[in-house]
């Protein structure tokens, strides 16, 4: 256990939009470890590891695999030497049943047939030698997250893995299938696979990996064996100080309620109910957190919330007043802000400047515009001052979008939806993907403006976030809640995963209504 | 200028000089006189006032289309009608010169006002199709076209077709309401004028009004659009109309200023002209003129050419598709780019080490 199998040497990558996301970095595994890569959102794991996989290819550096250089032009190549990817989001063909799955594109054959039967003999042998209880025989779309996951490690297994990735593969889990993985993953470990493992917990990096290599906005901080370094240590090295995620929030001060919510049911493209009888009100200075794993009906209820979808029963109220028959436009008039969750898509224009992008929910006031023209002086000066207070890093606000990095974006976003002096935030996942600096200055803002009175609906899969920021806490599961606490301090995070995973359910909801 | 926009202006020259190699060497092999040939491809329009006044020509109603398309396309609707509404436009300006009594320093702008009119509606079809019964834009204003230059046929036979001329063409439009020459032992007439100030419309319309942004946030990603609270559907038609109107005009400038009577009885292309027109322009109607100066001189000296030495015009076709082709491809030099960038980075980077 002590030679290398694999060193990646002075890798650097450079990404079209000219964000150094990897710079010189060095990684060495050696046989049979589990080593972590560790690292906020944004250091260049990823990176890194889309580099090892093939899927992107560096400007510098070299790669040896037990000693010998290869060159790795596409996933392909890497899977032929043995090496595999357990993505974040994962690649699995969702109608088809787990073997086909796992045999796809390999698959075994009787003359021109897919033999079907093999591919299942195949697949149950693989989940046996490796101790994995899954139905190799059910739909990939009727299993829940934690199978889907085993289902892509075994994939990449019989694909002869010996060098693992698994990227931030506790991401989308709940804390009792985390464990569940741990045990497979030391499995594997035994069974002489090396693993790599991407994440930005430390507390299960300690608990399963041998040795750490730590990342910083793209640079190695060195690594490190994980019984000899502290998590304080670690996370020192990962964030360049003391992680400091509390937040001054001045006393709990509620005024008017500003969103009353009643028996509001969604239904999804399909029919399904993603949102299923919701009732619950926000009043003005308070931040009302919605926590859930992803998929949940958080979207659909933001939908609603915001005028993106009418398809809706139930009502909802802003400042007493029923939006089911006003347009987004109408709805953004009452002082709504809506943080979307996904920036590229619904968040902005990518290739068009920062000024276009600052512009879109304020170009029709009086101040800005006339009857047809645009006051471009005023609206110029207007964007600078936002870049300024919101220290979104750019050339100048003639640069696109697009070019910017994830956090810059998330800023220019924030720095839009939150200059309307809006009186409603809704903010769906305000952090997500973005480096700590940035992470950090929204939370800032969001609570300077709850301090003063506005009022926020935080909807968020970052547990640190909906613990830090929430005044009220709502955990949202199969489009409902499943239970409300008014006491946010007092919560564990165990506690909170049952309620996420639906094994906790509350009844009686008691304070997510005003009376 | 940031790396970026030097990399989009060198793919432009770079695509334009490697058509014009191509183009060149095709010469080289098919004529028997071929640096005649090019000389009087790249010269020939120069020659002569007449010659150059034949590019300006040419370049009005490349103006007029481009400009309608590039507002069109701003809103991302591949809406290719505007060929339809220059057909119309040049009908319906005909119709109204022979048909109508207007006060004689009027008549040309009302002609060119109503043929605009009656454009938008051409390309307006299309577009309320979509939002109407999601058809497909692209399709619908294509077949648009077909039907306008029937009905064109039609009208020109049976309403306004001199029978005592020898060909298909309409009675001849009154002297009055002709646009005027205004260079002498040219063909340039006022339309040279009312094409500029479109354009110089097109640009402030797109870059500083209120409706001229919502078509661009519209066309660059259109669920933001409808996430920041614009009607994207009202934006949309809003284009397609003005780009009609446009496109009308054009015809209706061309027929008063270049034709004394009417006789399309094809279609003319000016459509797919302005396809050509928008993408070297990259949607900017201020950089149409230039465009269209461009592709006009490049056809006049081809056909300079064309009749001078036995090379045909249709080797300037095979440039334009290769200019096309390259300006659109996105990938067409995308390594250069990538080391350009990556070489920006790696020297911010050091300069960002000295500075510790």
């Amino acid at each position: 256990m002590s030679h290398n199998v694999l060193e990646m040497k002075n890798i650097m990558k450079i990404y079209p939009n000219g964000i150094v996301a990897v710079e010189d970095v060095t990684l060495e595994l050696q046989k049979g470890e589990i080593h972590a890569l560790l690292g906020e959102n944004g250091a260049g794991k990823s990176t890194l590891m889309k580099v090892l996989f093939g899927l992107e290819s560096p400007e510098q550096g070299q790669i040896f695999l037990n000693g010998e250089e290869i060159q790795l032009k596409s996933p392909l190549e890497a899977i032929k030497k043995g090496i595999g990817m357990v993505h974040q989001h994962f690649m699995l063909v969702s109608s088809l049943t787990v073997a086909e799955n796992i045999v796809l594109g390999i698959e075994p054959k009787k003359s021109i047939f897919v033999d079907m039967n093999k591919a299942i003999d195949i697949s149950k042998e693989l989940a046996k030698k490796y101790n994995f209880d899954i139905d190799v025989t059910q739909r990939v779309e009727e299993l829940p997250v934690g199978i889907k996951q085993k289902v892509e490690i075994l994939k990449a297994l019989y694909r002869g893995a010996d060098i693992l990735i698994l990227d931030e593969p506790t991401a989308v889990l709940t804390p009792q299938e985390t464990e569940e993985l741990f045990v497979q993953l030391k499995k594997l470990k035994e069974l002489g696979h090396t693993l790599i493992f991407i994440s930005h917990k430390l507390d299960e990096i300690k608990s399963i990996c041998d040795r750490a290599t730590i990342m910083k906005s793209g640079k190695s901080k060195g690594t490190y064996k994980v019984s000899e370094i502290s998590t304080n240590e670690m996370s020192k090295l990962m964030v360049g100080r003391d992680v400091v995620m509390t937040f001054d929030k001045k006393p709990l001060s509620l005024k008017e309620t500003a969103l009353k919510v009643r028996n509001l049911i969604v239904e999804g493209t399909t029919g399904v109910v993603r949102v299923d009888d919701l009732s619950f009100d926000v009043k003005q200075g308070e931040i009302f957190g919605i926590a859930g794993v992803e998929g949940n009906g958080q979207g659909h209820l933001v939908e609603a919330l915001t005028g993106l979808t009418k398809k809706y029963c139930g009502d909802i109220l802003i400042f007493d007043q029923n939006i089911s028959n006003k347009n987004i436009n109408e709805i953004r008039k009452l002082k709504v802000s809506h943080i979307p969750e996904d920036r590229m898509t619904l968040g902005c224009a990518a290739n068009m400047n920062i000024m276009d992008n600052l512009l879109s929910n304020q170009y029709q006031s009086s101040e800005y515009s006339g009857r047809f023209m645009l006051k471009l002086k005023k609206i110029e000066e207007r964007v600078n001052k936002l870049i300024k207070e919101y220290l979104i890093k750019c050339k100048s606000y003639k640069q696109n979008v697009g070019m910017l990095s994830g956090g810059n974006i998330q800023k220019v976003v924030v720095a839009r939806e939150f200059s309307t002096e809006p009186k409603i935030i809704i903010a769906n996942q305000p952090t997500r993907g973005i480096d700590v600096g940035a992470a950090s200055f929204i939370r800032q803002r969001i609570i300077e403006f709850r301090d003063a009175g506005c009022a926020i609906v935080l909807i968020s899969a970052d547990l640190n976030e909906v613990f830090e920021l929430s005044d009220r806490l709502a955990v949202m599961y199969k489009g409902k809640f499943s239970g409300v606490f008014t006491d946010v301090k007092k919560l564990t995070e165990e506690e909170l995963g049952k309620y996420m995973l639906g094994i906790k359910k509350d009844e009686v909801l008691e304070g997510i209504i005003y009376e | 200028m940031n790396s970026s926009n030097k990399f989009d202006i060198l793919r432009m020259v770079l695509a334009v000089g490697i058509a014009l190699l191509i183009s060149f060497l095709i010469i080289l092999i098919a004529s028997d006189e071929p640096l005649r040939a090019i000389l009087e491809l790249l010269t020939g329009p120069l020659k002569s006032t007449r010659s150059f006044g034949n590019v300006i020509e040419k370049m009005i109603p490349l103006i007029f289309t481009g400009v309608g398309i590039s507002i069109m396309f701003s809103a991302n609707q591949i809406n290719l009608a505007g060929e339809g509404s220059f057909h119309l436009g040049g009908l319906v300006a005909t119709y109204i010169a022979l048909n109508a009594a207007i006060p004689m320093g009027l008549s040309p702008w009302v002609c060119v006002l109503v043929a605009g009119f009656l454009g938008s509606l051409v390309t307006a079809v299309p577009a309320v199709m979509k939002i109407k019964t999601d058809s497909d834009v692209l399709v619908s204003s294509l077949m648009m076209n077909y039907i306008i230059v029937f009905f064109a046929n039609y009208v020109l036979n049976y309403i306004l077709r001199d029978p005592k001329a020898g060909a298909v063409v309409s009675f001849a439009i009154p002297a009055h309401i002709q646009l005027n020459s205004i260079i002498p032992g040219t063909r340039i007439h006022l339309g040279l004028f009312i094409a500029l100030a479109v354009a110089f419309f097109g640009y402030v319309l797109l870059y500083k009004t209120k409706i001229g942004y919502e078509i661009r946030i519209t066309g660059e990603n259109m669920d933001f659009a409808k996430y920041s609270g614009i009607n994207v559907l009202k934006v949309t038609l809003i284009s397609q109309l003005i780009g009609g109107f446009i496109f009308g005009v054009g015809g209706g400038v061309e027929i008063l200023g270049m034709y004394s009577r009417f006789s399309w009885t094809s279609s003319l292309g000016y459509g797919w002209d302005a396809i050509i027109i928008t993408t070297l322009a990259k949607k900017n109607p201020l950089y149409v003129p230039f465009a269209a100066f461009f592709l006009a001189y490049l056809r006049t000296g081809a056909s300079k050419m064309s009749i001078a030495t036995n090379v045909p015009t249709e080797i300037i076709t095979v440039a334009q598709g290769i200019i096309i082709l390259l300006v659109v491809a996105e990938q067409f030099l995308s390594k250069y780019k990538h080391k350009m960038i990556a070489k920006e980075a790696r020297l911010s980077l050091s300069n960002a080490k000295e500075a510790e």
